[in-house]
């Protein structure tokens, strides 16, 4: 039978699925075929190696009567909004989903040529782990998999949809790609289920405590974004694959834009609060410049002082990067470090230009932190901006203090464009620590002084390390006019194997 | 099935920013009063006032050639009013207590900057004699009545027994000091069931309770009491016979400093929510010449009583037969005051300073006119789907005022990013059209609503456009009980006929399919060639309300403006003024959604939230406490308005998450119940 044609059509596609939901067990979940329509949506897909049928069984009392052709992925390759990308989707109504020789050679085979073309992975994820029955067999193929994860890691974006329970060895590929994201109470991940915590450990915990949507985008912070279902999940990968390149060879994609670049946004020039106590928001500052209030925001409930994601200024996809004044005071700990690091090398590895915008009071003091290694994970997010060698323009929209200052994206990091706005406070630290350390309450006026002198931009501005002090209304228009010249920018490091960032 | 034609979409302007103090400039057209440049007049004035009021007394200021001082609190140190003028000074901090009524700061600003008179708009200080008595001790010019007049009128008691000296219809009542709730209940059963018990120092509904009982009477008294201490100052409290079904027609009055008075017309301003004015016009439908003539005279006669001098109004209640009360002078500038300029073409403001500086008027009673109809809606940042209106805070994202409808004048203090903060009144703007007659200038009205735009906080633009369509309003059929008698159970926005769901439908369906074609749409050459699969025909599944709808979309259009949409297909639309929620997806994503797990709704009996942002003035529960359903389990107070919050369910107190004092925004968790 030749399947591929029933791809072609959605009714067919529709029916297909039908079938596929009844064989389920699971009818709760959409399954895969129709999935892949989903996020195709009209455009033909080609599913590969369909009647791939080898089950490399031990023992013949474990084999299973049907033989299921293709296995339990399907995979291919299709086009979202016109640009190519290949995807596999694991079938849990088939063995669970469960990873076989077969199964991973699949997968493989796709990846292998996702890498030669130059065009992005979207796995969806969907499978209780090895498949015991094939021993040996299943792990080498999960190492497959692995090894192709990390060799084209930073070549082709690669995407994992987590669509239901992933345990064992299949959460390790979704940790090794670009982005996770998951499915609210539905989809689960974890090395080992509750039934085999509560024997080791004696800890009683429920999956969703576990594994779950909230614990790994809240807590764990292991997947960056969860959706409200399958279909809110599959509806948003589309969105976001529009933001990103198909390789490390392809430019940051430029949309059709309808809002105008040179467009003033007043109400910046009041959103800083007067008092530089008082909190803002910093999403309040993203919308309002980017096209059409249109932001991806990559991990929005783990390490919240940190603001993170993907918009566009004047049709080019952007990465935005933000302290958020209304969490910790916007400082930079242990996990904001890391989570801004990570995003900050996703798009200096794929050109796209890296827009910051600083309100940091510095690292956030105490024990937690520094036996937590501060030191150690706050340089991740240096050594990423220091490498980053694509368009960063920065905009310093109140306090820069400390050691905090460089790190985020400075001139001194070859920062290409750096902006201060009237209300910019760049210094060492604030005034009432720094005249506490200099004059140990001797001198009375010494606080104002402080500030006359230092918590103003322009001491950054004389030694050019702030390249203009701009009318926050301009912003918008400013960074887009820099963006096109920053389009054609070439910058490269020393030869090296690679750089070996404090991990 | 609903087909469109083309793919043409007016996104009402969205991108466009205009120059907010061109807009208000150019907005300011509808009186044609002209300025005698040779007449001397002062050279200095200080406004003593924020937003829309400060700004409208700016405008004729700066046509007078007065030079302008604003005075402002520390949140409104970016505020229009302070851009506008030509000086402007910092009384305070935010609480209007510290700084718009703190006199002290305000004589300092005064003896600083050398004005030379001062305005006081409406609200604040500007019918305080106190305020009023320190600036004739210092020389400086109150641009209002004199201390007398401004007393006499403030308290109720003694302006209706001046009314009633000066021949003017009063409604029957009790005129005293009311002591204690027994007292009240028996004034009350004199005069007959039902009463209204009001503040004597009150004004703008605050401290007024209505009694249909004993009861109500005893409960009616507890608040206003309270209220009347907590807004005023001042507990004294006065009963009077309450007419049901009244209409509210005030006759705006203007008389000099030789006795001279005028009366310039009536406005209708019946259609309010909780005693607060929503929308108002000029002239009123219901009145005949003769009433008009003989309520204008009542009110010139009052004026002249009390030696009134500047612009003032005089409020009456009429009944349905025409019979017309007295109920109170306001001895300041209204806010409703644009309708009588548009129908008069006198400039209150400039009449006002020109009255202040010993000037008499210019006018004779024959000369005013009235000319053409004029409607004003209050564009209020509040919630209309609860009880017609609670307060919303926040920042406008997005802000632009519909001056581009022909005859259209808004009066704001406002601009894009401004904050409405819990400090003041949530007003964002007056919006007045005009027109040669009354559906002319109510046709207006729906084009200038239909093209505001306002994001960032909710408004009541829905309401707005509500009544003003509504045909008991279009017959002039209105009375003060108008909302509550037209949406008994609450306002719930629009109600769409089929042939307008279909629009919307068609709309929503083709903003889908533009924004998934444009998606498709990348500029540059790729490396790899992006290969878009022609399609001509979009089968969509439109979810509205509990309805869900096929709409076919095919390749082979109504003015609309999109708030905003996400991925997952959700849209919000505002259509013919109300804002509507809807989700499109595929016809296969939707068949799928089937299959999606159901989510529980979190159960909302056990924990109180707080419907708009104030502050917390009592909680009347701890943890632990049991509370039976309809206890009240703690009082905010928010634009000085006190609301009772009240148990959902019997229970026990789980958790209170506020104390007395606090300020809580919208939403915020107070009580929880186990």
């Amino acid at each position: 039978m030749n399947m591929t044609c029933l791809w072609n059509t959605d009714v067919l596609t529709l029916g297909w699925t039908l079938v596929r939901i009844r064989r389920s067990s699971r009818v709760l979940s959409v399954t895969r075929g129709l999935i892949l329509s989903l996020v195709l949506q009209n455009s033909p897909f080609s599913e590969l190696q369909i009647v791939f049928t080898v089950h490399s069984f031990t023992t013949d009392d474990l084999t299973v009567a049907t033989e299921y052709p293709g296995d339990s992925v399907v995979t291919g390759r299709g086009r979202i909004n016109g640009r190519l990308a290949y995807v596999f989707s694991q079938d849990f109504t088939v063995f669970g989903g469960s990873l076989s020789g077969a199964h991973a050679q699949k997968i493989c085979k796709i990846m292998d040529q996702a890498a030669m073309v130059g065009a992005p992975v979207i796995g969806l994820n969907d499978s209780g782990g090895a498949r015991i029955q094939e021993g040996v067999e299943s792990l080498a193929g999960y190492a497959d998999i692995f090894l192709r994860n990390v060799l084209c890691s930073g070549v082709i974006p690669q995407i994992s949809l987590i669509m239901g329970p992933c345990a064992g060895g299949a959460v390790y590929s979704p940790a090794l790609t670009d982005f996770t994201f998951m499915v609210k109470d539905t989809s689960y991940l974890f090395i080992t289920g509750p039934d085999v915590v509560k024997s080791v450990t004696n800890e009683d915990v429920t999956q969703e405590q576990l594994g779950g949507a909230k614990t790994h985008t809240a807590v764990s912070g292991v997947a960056h974004r969860a959706f409200e279902n399958d279909i809110d999940a599959l509806l948003n990968l589309r969105e976001f694959f529009n933001y990103l390149p198909l390789s490390n060879r392809d430019p940051a994609p430029v949309c059709e834009c309808h809002d105008p670049s040179d467009r003033l946004v007043p109400e910046l020039d009041t959103i800083v609060p007067s008092e530089s106590t008082k909190a803002y928001d910093m999403l309040d500052i993203i919308h309002s410049i980017v096209d059409e209030r249109e932001f991806f925001e990559i991990m929005p409930t783990y390490a919240r002082n940190i603001v993170v994601g993907f918009a566009r200024m004047n049709g080019r996809t952007v990465g935005i990067v933000g302290n958020q004044p209304k969490v910790a005071s916007g400082c930079l700990d242990i996990n904001s470090s890391v989570k801004g690091a990570r995003f900050v090398r996703f798009c200096d590895a794929f050109n796209i230009p890296l827009i910051t915008f600083v309100d940091v009071p510095g690292f956030l003091p105490g024990t937690a932190q520094e036996y937590g290694g501060i030191i150690r994970h706050g340089a991740k997010l240096l050594f990423a901006f220091a490498e980053a060698t694509v368009p960063k323009i920065t905009v310093i929209t109140r306090k820069a203090y400390g050691g905090a200052y460089d790190v985020m994206s400075s001139k001194h990091l070859r920062g290409d464009v750096n902006y201060a706005w009237p209300t910019a406070e760049v210094a060492v630290m604030g005034a009432k620590g720094a005249v506490q350390i200099i004059f140990r309450g001797k001198e009375a006026n010494a606080e104002e002084e402080y500030v006359d002198k230092f918590a103003n931009p322009f001491p950054a501005a004389m030694r050019g390390f702030v390249d203009d002090i701009i009318q926050p209304s301009t912003t918008r228009t400013r960074i887009c006019h820099d963006l096109d010249v920053l389009a054609s920018k070439s910058q490269s490091s020393p030869w090296k194997k690679h750089a070996n960032i404090p991990l | 099935m609903v087909y469109c034609n083309r793919f043409n979409f007016l996104f009402l302007l969205q991108w466009e920013t205009l120059c907010s103090r061109w807009c208000l400039i150019t907005s300011h057209k509808l009186y044609s009063s002209v300025y005698d440049p040779n007449e001397k007049t002062f050279e200095k004035l200080l406004i003593a006032n924020r937003g829309e009021i400060a700004c409208r007394v700016i405008k004729t200021c700066k046509k007078m050639g007065i030079k302008t001082v604003a005075i402002h609190s520390d949140v409104d140190a970016n505020a229009v009013h302070v851009k506008m003028a030509d000086e402007a000074v910092c009384v305070g901090p935010a609480p209007t207590s510290k700084s718009y009524l703190n006199m002290d700061a305000i004589m300092e600003v005064i003896r600083k900057t050398r004005a030379q008179a001062v305005h006081p708009g409406y609200g604040f200080l500007s019918e305080n004699k106190e305020f009023a008595r320190r600036l004739a001790s210092e020389g400086v010019t109150f641009i209002g009545p004199d201390t007398h007049a401004i007393q006499a009128m403030g308290d109720k008691i003694e302006s209706k027994l001046l009314a009633k000296n000066a021949k003017v219809n009063t409604i029957p009542g009790f005129d005293g000091v009311v002591k204690d709730a027994d007292e009240a209940v028996r004034i009350a059963r004199e005069i007959g069931y039902p009463v209204m018990i009001k503040a004597s120092a009150g004004g703008g509904g605050k401290g007024m309770r209505i009694a249909w009982d004993d009861e109500e009477t005893r409960e009616g008294f507890r608040f206003s009491s309270q209220e009347a201490a907590s807004s005023f100052g001042d507990d004294r409290l006065l009963i009077e016979k309450f007419i049901d079904n009244p209409r509210h027609i005030e006759i705006q009055v203007l008389a000099d400093k030789h006795g001279n008075a005028l009366w310039l017309n009536e406005r209708e301003c019946s259609i309010q929510r909780r005693n607060q004015k929503v929308v108002e016009e000029a002239p009123s439908t219901f009145l005949d010449p003769e009433t008009r003539r003989a309520m204008g005279e009542q009110a010139v006669a009052l004026a002249r009583a009390v030696k009134y001098s500047s612009a003032g109004t005089v409020e009456f209640l009429v009944d349905s037969s025409k019979n017309f009360y007295f109920l109170e002078m306001n001895t300041r500038l209204q806010v409703e005051h644009p309708v009588t300029e548009c129908i008069t073409g006198l400039d209150l403001v400039q009449e006002m300073i020109r009255v202040a500086k010993g000037y008499p008027l210019r006018h004779k009673q024959a000369d005013i006119p009235i000319n053409g109809w004029a409607v004003e809606c209050r564009v209020y940042a509040e919630d209309p789907y609860k009880s017609f209106g609670l307060p919303s805070i926040g920042k406008l994202s997005q802000y632009q005022e519909p001056l581009h409808v022909p005859s259209v004048r808004v009066d704001s203090g406002i601009q894009q990013g401004s904050d409405i903060s819990i400090y003041y009144d949530p007003m964002i703007s007056k919006l007045i059209t005009y027109g040669s007659n009354r559906a002319e200038a109510l046709k207006r009205m729906e084009e200038a609503l239909d093209n505001y735009v306002i994001r960032g906080v909710a408004h009541n633009i829905s309401l707005l456009r509500e009544v003003i369509i509504h045909p008991r309003f279009v017959r002039g059929d209105i009375s003060t009980k108008f909302l509550p008698e037209v949406y008994p159970d609450g306002f719930k926005g629009h109600k769409l006929t089929d042939l307008e769901r279909r629009q919307l439908l068609a709309t929503a369906a083709s903003l889908y399919v533009a924004e998934q074609l444009r998606s498709q749409r990348f500029l540059g050459t790729p490396r790899i060639p992006i290969a878009v699969s022609k399609r001509r025909s979009w089968d969509l599944s439109v979810h509205l309300g509990d309805g869900i709808y096929p709409v076919a979309v095919s390749k082979d259009g109504s003015s609309f403006s999109r708030i905003s949409r996400n991925a997952s297909g959700e849209t919000s639309i505002q259509f013919l003024g109300t804002v509507y929620k809807l989700q499109i997806l595929t016809k296969v994503a939707a068949e799928l959604s089937k299959y999606m797990p159901e989510k529980a709704a979190e159960d909302t009996s056990s924990i109180l939230r707080s419907p708009m942002p104030g502050t917390v003035v009592a909680v009347s529960v701890k943890p632990g406490d049991m509370v039976s359903e309809g206890q009240e389990i703690c009082v905010i107070e928010a634009m000085k308005m006190q609301n009772s919050m009240i148990a959902a369910k019997t229970g026990k107190v789980k958790a209170v998450h506020c104390k007395a004092g606090d300020t809580v925004g919208e939403e915020d968790l107070l009580v929880e119940l186990e």
